[in-house]
């Protein structure tokens, strides 16, 4: 039961990461189309934004969609050669 | 570079990739390869240039392979070592093929991109995927029959490839449980770079390739496979980042889908033998081979290459490709799903008579 316990507080937890993620995402839609603009005219440090955005977005929304398949009880049949 | 338009970000759109990301994700984790081949022409679909939906595909899944990846190696089914050297050379294919992409866009802009995709996907598809399917029905049929060796048979072009030596060139991979030449892995390595570079899958080479030339299990190869796609997509996003053509918001949508579905192709795995793995990657290539099949008349009819097809017509068959590719979608996902639910109740049953 404790261990299913800590599952749901890590899913909640990285949940709640994830959304606030996404939700920045959208509220700077704008603003990102703009730096890919400015990095075909020639700014090409902004390069570094999408990937930063794409390493974090996939450490915190990873854990939650892991955690959360867990909390349902889809699990692998084990270890396999 | 300037002529790039990134589309509107509506919910629909949002709405629409989550989903195809789901479907895309679930295929990439049982089979290895991006999924991407089915969210590139989805992409373009909704109205992303060819270049721009491949470029930010390749985005989405570099960090997708490495979750997908690391829940795979759990299960022990990654080759580590054959990844990051297969990965390494894919990312020197990855830079020619870019260069090959970038070059038509500036010559003949983003129709000429879209169609150059569209034509390698169906020329690459037709043979791997035909190739493979019937692979996965001969497996299926020694099966049927009880022969002893339904299990994972190696190629007679692996058995040879194993048996060459070349000094100071050898290597031993867990996978292949054998010493295989650099000097083969190498152009296997390249040439799966190059295609992801084009249509951001190029496990549609390398899985194939691990199998029938280095003679790999299906299921170890389409798990190593993600690993070469990290390495390669990490460098490829950053090439195309640098263009300014990823459109990270969508990327990142697709990611939101892709990586609640890689979980469940890569548990998907554990319970399904290779055969089953090898059907679904070859009933998909197939499917989605039609679908951009579809989309060629229109383009060519657009670059004046042939004589102008009437809208209607072109819209005709445009709509459809767009259902063939539903039809991918929902056929993949629903045999993915299938198989594991299928897969758990058997598993649950062998534990409770034990």
């Amino acid at each position: 039961m404790s261990e299913r316990k800590k599952t749901a507080i890590a899913t909640a937890a990285f949940g709640v990461g994830s959304l606030t993620l996404y939700l920045l995402l959208f509220s700077y839609s704008d603003q990102l189309v703009l730096w890919a603009e400015q990095t075909r005219q020639g700014n090409k440090l902004l390069f570094l934004i999408p990937i930063v955005i794409a390493f974090v977005f996939s450490w915190v929304h990873g854990n939650f969609t892991g955690h959360f398949w867990e909390l349902l009880g889809v699990r692998a049949a084990g270890k396999q050669k | 570079m300037d002529s790039i338009s990134f589309i509107d970000f509506t919910a629909t759109t949002a709405l629409a990739l989550f989903i195809v990301g789901f479907v895309g994700g679930m295929v990439s984790g049982f089979i290895g390869s991006g999924g991407a081949f089915v969210m590139t022409p989805a992409m373009m679909t909704l109205g992303v240039p060819g270049i721009v939906a491949v470029a930010s595909n390749i985005c989405h899944k570099f960090p997708k392979s490495l979750v997908g990846a690391m829940k795979r190696h759990k299960y022990g089914q990654v080759d580590v070592k054959l990844g990051i050297i297969m990965g390494i050379f894919a990312e020197a294919g990855m830079l020619v093929g870019k260069n090959v992409m970038t070059g038509i866009k500036n010559t003949y802009g983003d129709v000429g991109t879209s169609l150059y995709v569209s034509v390698v996907f169906v020329v690459v598809l037709a043979i791997v995927g035909s190739f493979v399917l019937r692979d996965a029905w001969r497996m299926h049929k020694a099966e049927k029959s009880g022969a002893a060796e339904a299990g994972h048979k190696v190629t007679r072009l692996a058995r040879w490839v194993q048996s060459l030596h070349i000094p100071g060139t050898m290597m031993y991979f867990d996978s292949i449980k054998a010493r295989v030449s650099i000097v083969i892995v190498a152009p296997l390595g390249f040439a799966t770079g190059m295609l992801a570079a084009t249509i951001a899958v190029g496990g549609f080479i390398g899985v194939p390739a691990m199998m029938y030339i280095l003679g790999a299990p299906a299921l170890m190869a389409s798990a190593t496979e993600l690993v070469i796609a990290f390495v390669m997509g990490l460098g490829g996003s950053i090439l195309y980042a640098l263009d300014g053509v990823v459109d990270i918001r969508l990327a990142m949508i697709i990611l939101a889908g892709s990586l609640f579905g890689i979980q469940i192709g890569a548990i998907g795995t554990t319970y399904v033998k290779d055969a089953v793995v090898k059907f679904v990657m070859g009933l998909i290539m197939v499917i989605v081979l039609f679908s951009r099949f579809f989309y060629v008349p229109g383009y060519l009819s657009n670059l004046e290459l042939i004589d102008p097809i009437a809208p209607s017509t072109i819209a005709t068959l445009k709509m459809l490709g767009d259902i063939t590719l539903v039809l991918a979608l929902a056929t993949g996902g629903l045999t993915i799903v299938v198989a594991l639910i299928k897969g758990m109740a058997a598993h649950r049953r062998k534990v409770s008579v034990t």
